[in-house]
C-alpha cells in the first residue's frame, strides 16, 4: 500500500513541480472569474418583462455552456496529463531505476493511475463548484442532478486516464496522443451525427453514434451529464447541449466496465514487457 | 559440473541457459551463469554482444525467452530479494525535476527504508560519491557524470548484498573512475557482490576477482584474475629455421604451451607459466640447432586476454 501511495505522491509531486498544477489553477480561475462576470452582467441586465420560465432556461444555458467547457478541458487534462506518464518513462529509461526496487509493477501503474484521477477529480470539484456557487449566488438558481452531473464528468476522465495508460503500455507518447484524440473526435463527431438523426427521425444515423459511444463512451458521459442537468422541457430545444437521444444509464454502466478494462489490460500489459 | 556443486551452497546468481530473443534478432544466446558471494564479477564483451540485456533479465526488467535464473536465490525482479540488491543502469536517466536529496529520498522509499534511516543514509551515500554540497541542487542542473554519481549514490542507498553496476564510470572523469574504483574496494571488502559490466578493460583489471566474455549472447570463457597476474607470460621467439627438432622440443617444455608458429618468419609465440622458464626455453632453442635472434616476454593484460577470446574481427564496432 505504502509503495502506491508513494507512486502517487511522486505523480502529485511532478504535477505541482512542473508547475501543471499551478497553470492549471491560473487558468480556472480565469476561466471562473470570467464566467462570474459575464453571468453576473446577464443577470444584473435582465430585462424585467422576462419571465421566471425564461429566466431559468437562461441560466440553465449559460450554466451548461459553462459546465460544456469543463467536460472539454477534463478531457484535454486527462489525455495531456497522463499520455506521457508510462511511455515517457520507458524511453527515458527513468523506469528502470524505479521497477527495480522492491515495488511491483501493478502498483507502479495504479499509483500513477490514482495521482491522476485524484488530480482531476479535485481540478474538476474547483471548477464545476466554482460555476455552480457563481449561478447560486447571483440567479439563486440550481440545476438539477448537479451532483450525478460532476460525478459523469469525472468518469469521462478516469475513461480516458485508463486508455491512455493502456495505449502507453505499447505506443509511443505521440501515437498514443493520436490514437486518443482521434477516438474522441470519432466520438464526437458519432454523437452530433446521432442528435440531428433523432431529430430528423434517422434510425441509421442514431446506430452510428452508438457505434461511436462504444469505441469510446467519453462523449456519451457528456450527453448523459447535460440530460440530467437540464429541466427536461430544455432538452427538446436543439442547443449544443440538448439530448434528443440521451444516452442511457446502460452506458454509464458501459463507460465504468470500458475504463476497468482498459486498466486490467494496461496493468496486464505492463506487467509483462520489457523496460 | 562438479565445480558449480562445490559453490552451489552460496551462488547469488545462478543462470542456466538464459535467452532472449526479440523477432528474428537474438540478443541472448545462452548465458549460464554462477556469480558467488562476495564475489567483483566482470562482464565484458563488445558492443551488441548482448551484456546490458543480461543484466535486464537478472533484475526482472527483461523477461526471458527460455532458461532460468536465481538471483539470491529468488526468481529475477521478485519485489522481496529487490530489496537486497542495488541497480545502475547503463541509461542513469532519473526524474529530472527532481534535486539530488528528493531523488534519494524517493528511492529510499521505495526501498522500504523508514525515514530516519533513509536522511542518515542519504547523507552518507553522498559523501560516498562526493555530492554532499550538491544536495539541495535540482538535478536539471547536474553534468552526466553528476547524473552518474547520484546513480551511483541511488544504487548503494540499501547497503545492498548485490550491487549491479551497468557502464558504471562511462560519464566519469578520471577523478569518477578512482572514486569509483575505491568503491568498489571498499563494496568487496564488505563482502558485497557486484556484477560490473564495462567494457572499460583496465577498470575491470584493477577490481575484479573474475571475469567473464560474452559474444553475441554466449559466455565464450571465465578467468579468474588471480591467476591472470599469478605470473603467466607471453613469450615471442624469433628464430632462423623452424625445424621438427625445435618444435618437438618446445612442446616437451613443462608449463609451457606453443600457441603460433610462422616457418616463413620464423616466429613463435609461447605461454608460459613462470619467469623462471625464461632460460631454459633459450637454452632449449639452441639446443635443437636454431639461431635465436628474439626473446620477448610480455606480461599478458586482460586486453589481450579479451582481443583472443572475443576475435579481433569485432574490433570496428
Amino acid at each position: 500500500m505504502s509503495h502506491i501511495a508513494t507512486i502517487t505522491w511522486l505523480t502529485f509531486h511532478e504535477a505541482w513541480r512542473r508547475r501543471m498544477v499551478l497553470l492549471a489553477l491560473i487558468l480556472g480561475v480565469l476561466f471562473l472569474v470570467i464566467f462570474g462576470v459575464g453571468f453576473t452582467l446577464i443577470v444584473t441586465n435582465l430585462n424585467p418583462r422576462v419571465g421566471v420560465i425564461e429566466r431559468r432556461y437562461g441560466f440553465n444555458l449559460l450554466l451548461m455552456a459553462g459546465f460544456y467547457v469543463v467536460h472539454f478541458l477534463t478531457v484535454m487534462l486527462a489525455i495531456f496529463a497522463s499520455v506521457d506518464t508510462i511511455s515517457g518513462e520507458i524511453t527515458s529509461h527513468t523506469i528502470q531505476a524505479i521497477i527495480t526496487k522492491p515495488i511491483r509493477r501493478w502498483q507502479v501503474l495504479i499509483g500513477k493511475w490514482l495521482g491522476y484521477a485524484a488530480m482531476i477529480g479535485i481540478y474538476l470539484g474547483l471548477l464545476t463548484g466554482g460555476i455552480l456557487a457563481v449561478v447560486a449566488l447571483v440567479a439563486d438558481y440550481q440545476p438539477p442532478n448537479a451532483l450525478a452531473g460532476v460525478v459523469l464528468l469525472w468518469l469521462e476522465a478516469l475513461v480516458l486516464l485508463s486508455l491512455s495508460l493502456l495505449a502507453g503500455t505499447r505506443l509511443s507518447t505521440l501515437s498514443n496522443g493520436v490514437l486518443l484524440f482521434m477516438l474522441y473526435g470519432l466520438a464526437f463527431i458519432g454523437a452530433w451525427v446521432e442528435q440531428i438523426g433523432s431529430l430528423l427521425e434517422s434510425p441509421a444515423a442514431v446506430n452510428i453514434g452508438i457505434i461511436t459511444s462504444l469505441l469510446m463512451p467519453v462523449e456519451a458521459l457528456w450527453r448523459r451529464a447535460a440530460y440530467l442537468m437540464q429541466p427536461p422541457v430544455m432538452t427538446a430545444i436543439p442547443t449544443p447541449f440538448s439530448g434528443a437521444s440521451p444516452p442511457s444509464t446502460a452506458m454509464v454502466v458501459y463507460a465504468l466496465l470500458y475504463a476497468a478494462l482498459a486498466l486490467g489490460l494496461a496493468l496486464r500489459r505492463f506487467g509483462r514487457r520489457d523496460l | 559440473m562438479p565445480q558449480s556443486a562445490v559453490c552451489m551452497t552460496d551462488l547469488v546468481i545462478d543462470t542456466r541457459a538464459l535467452r532472449k530473443v526479440y523477432g528474428r534478432k537474438t540478443a541472448v544466446a545462452d548465458l549460464t551463469l554462477q556469480v558467488p558471494r562476495g564475489e567483483v564479477f566482470g562482464f565484458l564483451g563488445p558492443n551488441g554482444a548482448g551484456k546490458s540485456t543480461s543484466v535486464k533479465m537478472l533484475l526482472g526488467l527483461v523477461i526471458p525467452s527460455s532458461g532460468s535464473a536465481r538471483v539470491l536465490g529468488a526468481e529475477p525482479g521478485a519485489a522481496a530479494v529487490m530489496a537486497r540488491i542495488g541497480f545502475l543502469p547503463e541509461h542513469f536517466r532519473f526524474h529530472e525535476w527532481m534535486r539530488a536529496g528528493e531523488l534519494l529520498d524517493l528511492h529510499g522509499r521505495l526501498y522500504g527504508m523508514p525515514s530516519d534511516a533513509r536522511r542518515r543514509r542519504i547523507s552518507d551515500v553522498l559523501e560516498l560519491v562526493g555530492l554532499t554540497e550538491h544536495t539541495r541542487r535540482p538535478l536539471t542542473d547536474f553534468s552526466k557524470g553528476m547524473l552518474q554519481r547520484i546513480g551511483l549514490a541511488q544504487a548503494l542507498l540499501n547497503d545492498p548484498e548485490l550491487v549491479f553496476l551497468d557502464e558504471p564510470t562511462s560519464a566519469l572523469d578520471p577523478f569518477g573512475r578512482i572514486l569509483v574504483r575505491s568503491l568498489l574496494h571498499d563494496l568487496k571488502s564488505r563482502g558485497t557482490t557486484v556484477f560490473l559490466n564495462s567494457h572499460l578493460l583496465g577498470e575491470v583489471e584493477a577490481t575484479c576477482d573474475r571475469v567473464a566474455f560474452i559474444k553475441e549472447g554466449r559466455v565464450l570463457q571465465t578467468i579468474v584474475l588471480r591467476d591472470l597476474h599469478a605470473g603467466k607470460l607471453r613469450v615471442e621467439l624469433r628464430v632462423d629455421a623452424m625445424t621438427p627438432a625445435l618444435h618437438s622440443a618446445l612442446s616437451a617444455l613443462p608449463a609451457t604451451e606453443l600457441l603460433t608458429a610462422e616457418p616463413e618468419s620464423g616466429l613463435l609465440q609461447l605461454m608460459v607459466a613462470d619467469e623462471e622458464l625464461l632460460p631454459e626455453i633459450a637454452a632449449t632453442v639452441l639446443a635443437s640447432g636454431a639461431r635465436l635472434y628474439a626473446l620477448t616476454p610480455q606480461r599478458l593484460t586482460l586486453e589481450q586476454i579479451f582481443l583472443d577470446v572475443i576475435g579481433r574481427e569485432d574490433s570496428g564496432q
